[in-house]
C-alpha cells in the first residue's frame, strides 16, 4: 500500500470511527430521555412501564381536584373518558391547569396511582394537545364507541 | 373600505414579487441589461405595497376594526394601545406579514447597498429573494389571509393571549424575524453564485456583513425569547429545549458555524463548497423553523397556530426550496475549486473542528425535535424527547469547541505555528485553575460549579491574551480592525454565557412552599417573608398582589410584589416579581390560594442568570461590530472582478482567482 493511500485509510477510519462514536452516544442519549405518552386506558391495560417514567396525558375530571390542607399536594383524576387515573403531584400548578381542561403529566406509578413531577396545561386554553386528542380517539376505538367529537378541543 | 385596500396591496405585492423573480434571472441569462435593470424599482414597488398591507392591518388594530377577523381575535377594547401594536404580530397572520415585511427591508438593503455588485450577480441576488417572497405572500394569501372580513362584525374582540401581553414581546418577534430572514440573503448570495456559475470566492466577501448582521439579530431575538420565558412564564427557566425555541436555534448554530466558514473562504480561498452548503442550511432551518411553529405538528409550550393546510403549504415550499438548492448545488459545486492547502495545526482547522461541532449540534437538535413526529408516522407511539437529551449531547460537543476557541485566532492561517500554543496554553490554564482555586476559597463547591468558573475563565483569558499579543504586535491604529473586535467581543460573550448557564444551573435554589401570611421562607441566604395578598387594577385586568419582604442577616433587600392577574375573559396570567442584580436574581411568583390567606409560592435565588443574555448580547454586538468593518465595502465599479481588501494579516499572498 502506498503512503497516501494508508494515509487516507487512516483518516478514514477515524471519521468512521468518530461518526460511529457520535451515533452511539446520539442513540444512547435519546434512548434514556424518550418518554412515551400513554392515555388512562393504556395504563389500565398494562401498556404502560411500571417501573420508569412515562407521561400521562387526558382530561382532568370535573369535580376531581382536590388539595391536601396546608401542603402543596393536590390529588386529582385524568380520564380519557373511559378510565380514570388517580394523580398526585406537590407543587405548584400551571395557570391553565382546570378541572376539564386537557393535561399532560411526566411520572411515574405508585401504588396504584400516578405521581407526577411536572404538570403541563396548554397556553391557549381552546387547544388541546395533539397527543391527548389522539389518546381520546384512539381509547374511543378501543371500545367501539362511534367517533363523536369531544367538544370544542380538537384542532 | 380600507382592509380590502390592504388585501389590495398583498396581490400587488405577489404580483411584484413575482415579477422580481422572473424578470430579473431572465435578464441575467438573457444579458439583457433592461431586463436586469427592473430589479431595482420591483423591489421598491412591493415593499412599498407590503409596508402598506402592514400598516392598514396596525391602522385596523388602533381603531378597533373587530369587521377584520383577525383584529377580533387577538385583541379587545380594553387592550392598551402600545399592546395592539405588539398584536399585529401576535398570532399567525399578522407574524408572516411581518416576515415577509422585514424579509422586505432586508432586500431594500441589499438593493440600496449592493448597487457595486456585478450586475448579473445583482440581479440574480435580488431574483432569487423576490422568489422567496413570492412564497411566502402567496401562502399568506391563500391559507392566512390578515384581512379576511368577519361579518357581521362582533362587539368586542376576544383577547390578545394574556402570555403574549409584555413588553417583552413587542420586540422579540420582530428582532427574532431579523435574525431568522436576514439569513435568506446569504441564501440568495449562494444561490446566485450557483447560478451563475461565477464561483469564486468574492461572493462570499459580499455575503459576509450581512450574515453577521442576521446572526447578530437572532442571537438577540433568542435572548430576548429567552427572556420572555423566564419573567412571563412563571417558573423561572430560562431555556426548555422546548421545539420552538430550537427552531430558532438551529439556524443560530448553523448560522454560527456560517460566519466562521465564511471568513476562511473570503481570507483563504478555502471552504467554498462547505460555505455554500452552510448558507443553504442555514436559510433552510429557518424555513423550517417556521413550518414547525407554524404548522402545529409539534406539541410545544408555545403551540400558538395549528392549521395542517398551512403546514402542508410550508411543507411544500420547503421541499421546492430545500430541494431546488440542493440539486443546484449538487450539479454546480464540483466546479468549486478547492483553497490553499493548510497544515493540520493551523486556524483553519482550528475553525473546521468548531463548524463540524456547531453542525452536528444543530443536526442533534433537529434529531430530537422531529424524532416524536417520526415516531408518530411510523406508529412508535406518542414519544417526547427530554431536555436531558439535548442538554447531555449539546455541552458534550460544545467541549471540543470551547477547548479550541480561544487558540484558533492565535494560530495562523495555514501555517502550523504551535509554540504560540504552548506559551498561551500554560497562562490561560493558569489562570482558569487560578480562578477556580479563587471560587473554591470564596465558598464554591461541587464540580460543576467549579467547571462553570474555570471554563468560562479559560475563553475569556485566552481571548484576553490574544487582545494583549495584537496590541503589542501590530501598530497603533490597526491594532484592532472592526472585525477583528467583533470577534474579540463575540467570543468574551461565549465566555460569560458559559459561566451564566452553568452556574445558573447548578447553584440556583427553587423552593415552592406554601405560605400563611407572616410565615417566612429561607432560601439561600435570604429570608421571604410572606405579608398576604391584595387586590390591585391593571388597564385591563385585575389581579391578586402579594406582598413579600425579602432581607439578608435581618436588613431589608427588597419588597417583591408577584401577581396573579385575570384578564376579562377569565384567562389566568402569572407575573413573577423578580429583584435583578449582576450576581443574583431574586424570584418569587404565586402559585394557588390554599385557603385562610396561605398561597403557595415560587421562591427562587438565581445567581448568575442576567450573565446567559448579557453573553448573548455580547456575541450580538460582535456580529454587528464585524460587519462594521470597512473591508466589507464595496469599492469597485459593477462588472469588475472581485476587490481583493488589504488582509487584515499580515503578508497573505494575494488569492488565485479559482
Amino acid at each position: 500500500m502506498n503512503p497516501i493511500r494508508k494515509r487516507r485509510l487512516i483518516v478514514i477510519s477515524l471519521i468512521v470511527l468518530a461518526v460511529g462514536c457520535a451515533a452511539a452516544l446520539t442513540v444512547f442519549a435519546l434512548q434514556q430521555n424518550m418518554t412515551y405518552l400513554y392515555s388512562p386506558t393504556e395504563v389500565k391495560a398494562g401498556k404502560a412501564p411500571m417501573n420508569s417514567a412515562f407521561r400521562l396525558g387526558g382530561v382532568v375530571k370535573e369535580g376531581s381536584v382536590h388539595r391536601v390542607a396546608g401542603t402543596l399536594t393536590t390529588d386529582f383524576t385524568i380520564t380519557d373518558r373511559f378510565q380514570d387515573m388517580p394523580v398526585q403531584y406537590t407543587g405548584i400548578l400551571p395557570d391553565l391547569f382546570r378541572e376539564g381542561q386537557s393535561v399532560i403529566t411526566t411520572g411515574h406509578m405508585s401504588g396504584g396511582g400516578f405521581t407526577a413531577t411536572q404538570v403541563l396545561a396548554k397556553h391557549d386554553e381552546t387547544y388541546m394537545p395533539k397527543e391527548v386528542a389522539d389518546a381520546i380517539a384512539k381509547a374511543k376505538a378501543a371500545h367501539k364507541v362511534p367517533a363523536t367529537a369531544q367538544g370544542g378541543g380538537e384542532q | 373600505m380600507i382592509p380590502e385596500l390592504g388585501q389590495l396591496a398583498l396581490i400587488l405585492a405577489l404580483i411584484l414579487s413575482g415579477l422580481q423573480c422572473v424578470l430579473p434571472i431572465v435578464g441575467a441569462w438573457r444579458e439583457s441589461k433592461p431586463l436586469m435593470a427592473t430589479a431595482r424599482s420591483l423591489v421598491v414597488g412591493q415593499f412599498v405595497f407590503v409596508a402598506m398591507a402592514f400598516a392598514i392591518l396596525t391602522y385596523a388594530f388602533l381603531v378597533q376594526d373587530f369587521s377584520v377577523a383577525y383584529v377580533a381575535q387577538n385583541s379587545n377594547l380594553e387592550l392598551p394601545w402600545w399592546y395592539r401594536f405588539s398584536a399585529v404580530w401576535g398570532a399567525h397572520e399578522g407574524s408572516l406579514l411581518l416576515w415577509v415585511l422585514i424579509l422586505d427591508v432586508w432586500t431594500l438593503a441589499v438593493a440600496a447597498f449592493g448597487g457595486k455588485l456585478p450586475e448579473k450577480f445583482y440581479a440574480r441576488v435580488l431574483g432569487v429573494l423576490g422568489f422567496v417572497a413570492f412564497g411566502f405572500l402567496l401562502f399568506s394569501l391563500t391559507t392566512s389571509n390578515p384581512f379576511a372580513r368577519l361579518i357581521p362584525a362582533p362587539m368586542d374582540g376576544v383577547d390578545l393571549n394574556p402570555v403574549l401581553q409584555d413588553p417583552g414581546l413587542i420586540m422579540h418577534p420582530p428582532v427574532l424575524y431579523m435574525g431568522y430572514v436576514g439569513f435568506s440573503v446569504a441564501f440568495a448570495f449562494a444561490i446566485a453564485a450557483l447560478l451563475g456559475g461565477e464561483l469564486h470566492s468574492s461572493w462570499v466577501r459580499w455575503s459576509r456583513p450581512w450574515t453577521n448582521v442576521a446572526w447578530g439579530f437572532l442571537s438577540a431575538g433568542i435572548v430576548a425569547g429567552s427572556w420572555w420565558a423566564y419573567s412571563e412564564l412563571g417558573w423561572g427557566g430560562w431555556w426548555f429545549w422546548d421545539p420552538v425555541e430550537n427552531a430558532s436555534f438551529m439556524p443560530w448554530l448553523v448560522g454560527a458555524a456560517l460566519v466562521h466558514a465564511q471568513a476562511v473562504t473570503d481570507k483563504r480561498g478555502g471552504l467554498r463548497a462547505w460555505t455554500l452548503l452552510l448558507a443553504i442550511f442555514a436559510f433552510s432551518l429557518s424555513l423550517l423553523g417556521t413550518f414547525l411553529v407554524r404548522s402545529g405538528v409539534l406539541t410545544s409550550v408555545h403551540s400558538f397556530a395549528a392549521d395542517p393546510k398551512r403546514g402542508v403549504f410550508i411543507l411544500g415550499f420547503l421541499a421546492v426550496v430545500v430541494g431546488g438548492s440542493l440539486l443546484l448545488y449538487a450539479l454546480r459545486a464540483r466546479f468549486v475549486a478547492g483553497g490553499k492547502p493548510f497544515a493540520l495545526a493551523s486556524r483553519e482547522t482550528l475553525i473546521l473542528i468548531g463548524n463540524l461541532m456547531l453542525t452536528v449540534a444543530a443536526a442533534t437538535v433537529l434529531l430530537g425535535t422531529l424524532y416524536p413526529l417520526v415516531g408518530e408516522a411510523f406508529n412508535l407511539g406518542r414519544i417526547s424527547v427530554g431536555a436531558p437529551y439535548f442538554g447531555f449531547l449539546f455541552m458534550l460537543l460544545m467541549t471540543p469547541l470551547v477547548l479550541a476557541l480561544p487558540f484558533a485566532p492565535l494560530s495562523r492561517w495555514g501555517k502550523a505555528d504551535t509554540g504560540i500554543w504552548k506559551r498561551a496554553l500554560t497562562r490561560i490554564v493558569g489562570l482558569a485553575v487560578l480562578a477556580g482555586i479563587v471560587a473554591l476559597v470564596l465558598g464554591a463547591r461541587g464540580f460543576m460549579p467549579l467547571l462553570g468558573v474555570t471554563a468560562s475563565t479559560y475563553v475569556i483569558a485566552g481571548t484576553a491574551f490574544y487582545a494583549i499579543k495584537r496590541w503589542k504586535e501590530a501598530p497603533a491604529g490597526r491594532r484592532y480592525p472592526l472585525e477583528m473586535a467583533g470577534m474579540l467581543f463575540a467570543h468574551v460573550g461565549v465566555g460569560v454565557f458559559i459561566a451564566g448557564a452553568i452556574l445558573t444551573r447548578s447553584l440556583s435554589v427553587e423552593q415552592d412552599v406554601a405560605l400563611s401570611p407572616g410565615e417566612t421562607a429561607h432560601v439561600a441566604a435570604y429570608d421571604f417573608q410572606f405579608k398576604g395578598v391584595g387586590e390591585t387594577q391593571g388597564p385591563n385586568w385585575l389581579a391578586q398582589q402579594g406582598t413579600v419582604e425579602v432581607s439578608k442577616d435581618g436588613s431589608p433587600v427588597v419588597t417583591l410584589h408577584p401577581q396573579k392577574r385575570t384578564y376579562p375573559r377569565g384567562q389566568v396570567q402569572t407575573e413573577a416579581s423578580i429583584h435583578p442584580g449582576v450576581f443574583r436574581d431574586l424570584y418569587v411568583s404565586l402559585g394557588d390560594p390554599l385557603g385562610n390567606g396561605a398561597w403557595a409560592v415560587r421562591v427562587y435565588d438565581k445567581p448568575f442568570v442576567r450573565w446567559i443574555w448579557a453573553g448573548g448580547l455580547l456575541m450580538m454586538v460582535g456580529g454587528f461590530c464585524a460587519a462594521a468593518d470597512k473591508r466589507f465595502r464595496l469599492r469597485r465599479e459593477a462588472g469588475q472582478p472581485a476587490p481583493e481588501a488589504t488582509p487584515a494579516l499580515p503578508a497573505l499572498p494575494a488569492e488565485q482567482n479559482a
